[in-house]
């Protein structure tokens, strides 16, 4: 299907964005200021992208630990974000969740789980709200290959069939779960060849191909708007940092020499400029003038993060029950 | 994870119960653990190590490292994320003759699997009349600081040491990691090690040979004639640092560290408080329905005549933890808390 320009344009600026944000984040960790376990998604930025692009503001989504990619794509608050990490009260969780839980409610984002499968079934309760309320809105999660290890995975999409929910389900297989490989855990590769072909859309997607990602997903969307059900997409993509912190901080010796080399040649941020370039759909002057753009939007949020308070002590009790 | 590596290895305090040691060999506490998986991996085929990352290249804080290379991937492997199902694959396991033990990295995690551990392995001896027995020892490491927050730092002793049919254990010394795991593995019964992080920061005086430390029996680190400290895990360390301070104010505080949390060592805790006539529990863990709560309860209940002036509680606050470093800070527990508590108790 053909997209329109400005949809390629906004594509490839989210992507980068996202990427800059990260490299900011990474490049200023070992500073020790931002006292937060940060789970970056370098290399991961098109199945986030892709996915929101299809997404109104009043949809939902649900994230995990390795959530800032959701986050942003969804149109969560940059300054809020950093202020986050920073342990700020102006963060997006008034600095009581940290880099693993991030929340706006504004833009349909209640909240990330770092219990690996955690936000599963909640996205899917939240698909049951929808159809009960009868909205027009869709629930979309997150996941990584390891929450597809648990089983709640499997029995929230026996539930979201049978009750024909508007949930779709997006596997991010980044292909580890911290120093462990998929191989290691799942038998074959079953995560996708699990899914109860027939009884919800399913599809198998490149996650480093933006394009691919957003139509799997536009299908996925409309399908769900319509009363169809859930779908189920697994993004193929890959994890070029270490589990959690930044590049240094990554253990040796758990991958396949030239195994991340070889990924970062698969950049899905790169391939997709180029793209853009090629068909000249884009200029290299315009590339500049984004990355320009989202550098001041950058180094705002961190000087704004940066010298805002931290919460005041005798807050420490607030916000355990809703009064 | 990188921000959980501990820097420099502190020596522990030279304990009252191990004077003497001097000369004696001494291990970080991680090795004090894996010295023991060790020695049961060789010394019993029944016994496997399971877990997310005990392969991993930092091996569970550095506990199990290598270990899949030295006994092989059949007898120490990493699992998929499937708590719940993989307690029960470890309970099965152990009902049919091996000896698991199976690693978590956080307590949090083992929520998943609280339908197999508590409705499963603690009922199975008691429902069946002993005819089945289920010898699984099952692993967990509190951790908080660095922004970790709520799902990632609660220390929910309080909440296992409810369950009768789980034996609960909690070492505060490199010698007695060792010595309770190689108890944990030896005992028929389903047992919890629940390790405090800030014990990894340790290293001390570990014998090399097999030994065990009896599940139930409590000791003195510090003898004192004014106050009973009752200090769990880290907290041992910190109570015979704040006893040692308070000791230039003239209080003479005996420092208890129960080292298994069920079965409580009830007599050491009340024959200590017959002598001093005050009590502070310490634990990491929140304070309603807790750890504190449950020792307290028992001294009140059994020791009351002993006691000059009322039972001092710390305990974390009934929170969840807080990401912001300046609020996490404010919720954590140490040894100046335990050093206001027995100056105020004393003066
Ligand atoms: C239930 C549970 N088990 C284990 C963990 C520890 N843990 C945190 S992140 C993580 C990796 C999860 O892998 P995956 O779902 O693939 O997400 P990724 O980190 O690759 O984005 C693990 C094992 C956890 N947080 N929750
Ligand atoms: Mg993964």
């Amino acid at each position: 299907m053909k997209l329109p320009e400005k949809t390629l344009r906004q594509l490839l600026f989210e992507m980068m964005r996202i990427r800059q944000i990260q490299l900011a984040i990474e490049s200023r960790y070992l500073e020790n200021e931002m006292k937060t376990p940060v789970h970056l998604c370098i290399g991961q930025e098109a199945v986030a992208v892709g996915v929101c692009a299809n997404l109104k503001k009043y949809d939902y989504i649900n994230s995990t630990h390795r959530g800032h990619g959701h986050y942003l794509a969804k149109g969560g608050d940059l300054r809020a974000l950093i202020a986050e990490l920073y342990g700020r009260e102006a963060g997006c969780s008034k600095g009581r969740g940290g880099s693993m839980h991030l929340a706006d409610t504004t833009i349909g984002h209640y909240g990330s789980s770092s219990i690996v499968g955690g936000g599963i079934p909640i996205g899917t309760g939240m698909g049951l709200a929808i159809k009960m309320q009868k909205k027009n809105k869709v629930s979309v999660i997150f996941f990584g290959d390891g929450a597809a290890d648990e089983g709640v995975l499997y029995e929230s999409i026996n539930f979201a069939v049978l009750k024909k929910l508007p949930v779709i389900f997006i596997l991010e297989n980044n292909q580890y779960s911290v120093c462990s490989k998929v191989s290691a855990r799942q038998a074959g590769d079953n995560i996708f060849h699990a899914m109860p072909a027939g009884l919800l859309m399913t599809k198998k997607v490149n996650g480093n191909n933006v394009l691919d990602v957003y139509n799997a997903s536009l299908k996925a969307v409309a399908r769900a708007r319509t009363g169809h059900g859930p779908s189920f997409i697994e993004c193929l993509t890959y994890r070029i940092r270490g589990h959690a912190g930044c590049e240094v901080q990554d253990v040796p010796g758990y991958r396949p020499v030239g195994e991340i080399e070889r990924w970062k040649t698969l950049c899905p941020i790169a391939a997709f400029r180029k793209k853009l370039l090629t068909n000249k759909m884009i200029t290299l002057n315009e590339i500049k003038k984004m990355e320009k753009k989202i550098d001041k939007q950058i180094e705002d949020a961190f000087a704004f993060a940066r010298t805002a308070p931290p919460p005041k002590p005798e807050t420490l009790p607030l916000y355990l029950f809703r009064e | 994870m990188t921000w959980s590596k501990t820097k420099q290895k502190i020596i522990e305090p030279a304990f009252s119960n191990n004077e003497g040691a001097e000369g004696k060999r001494i291990l970080c506490y991680d090795e004090a653990i894996r010295e023991a998986l060790q020695l049961a991996l060789s010394r019993d085929k029944r016994v496997f190590v399971m877990g997310q990352g005990v392969d991993d290249p930092d091996g569970m804080f550095g506990a199990t490292r290598n270990l899949h290379l030295e006994f092989g991937p059949e007898r120490v492997f990493d699992t998929p994320l499937a708590e719940g199902a993989m307690m029960g694959v470890a309970i099965g396991a152990a009902l049919a003759g091996m000896r698991p033990v199976y690693f978590h990295n956080r307590p949090d995690f083992l929520l998943l699997a609280m339908d197999q551990l508590v409705n499963h392995a603690a009922k199975w001896s008691y429902m069946f009349g002993g005819a089945a027995f289920v010898p699984l020892v099952v692993w967990a490491c509190i951790g908080r600081g660095w922004g970790s927050a709520a799902q990632h730092s609660q220390a929910l002793q309080g909440l296992f040491m409810h369950i009768p049919g789980l034996k609960l254990v909690m070492p505060g010394t490199c010698h007695d990691a060792k010595g309770l795991m190689l108890a944990a593995i030896a005992d028929q019964n389903p047992v919890l090690i629940l390790d405090h992080r800030f014990n990894f920061n340790y290293k001390g005086m570990v014998p090399p040979e097999a030994y065990t430390v009896p599940i139930g029996k409590g000791v003195i680190r510090r003898k004192g004639r004014d106050v009973t400290i009752v200090a769990v895990s880290h907290l041992v360390i910190d109570a015979c640092h704040a006893a040692q301070e308070a000791a230039a104010y003239g209080v003479e505080a005996e420092v208890i560290d129960p080292r298994t949390l069920r079965p409580l060592d009830e007599e050491i805790i009340l024959n200590s408080v017959a002598k001093t006539g005050r009590l502070i529990i310490a634990d990491c863990g929140w304070k309603t329905g807790g750890i504190t709560a449950e020792i307290g309860a028992m001294v009140a209940e059994k020791g009351f005549t002993y006691l000059k002036a009322p039972i001092k509680r710390i305990a974390c606050p009934d929170l969840p933890t807080p990401a912001a470093c300046n609020l996490d800070e404010a919720c954590s527990i140490g040894r100046d808390n335990i050093k206001k508590a027995l100056l105020e108790l004393t003066r």
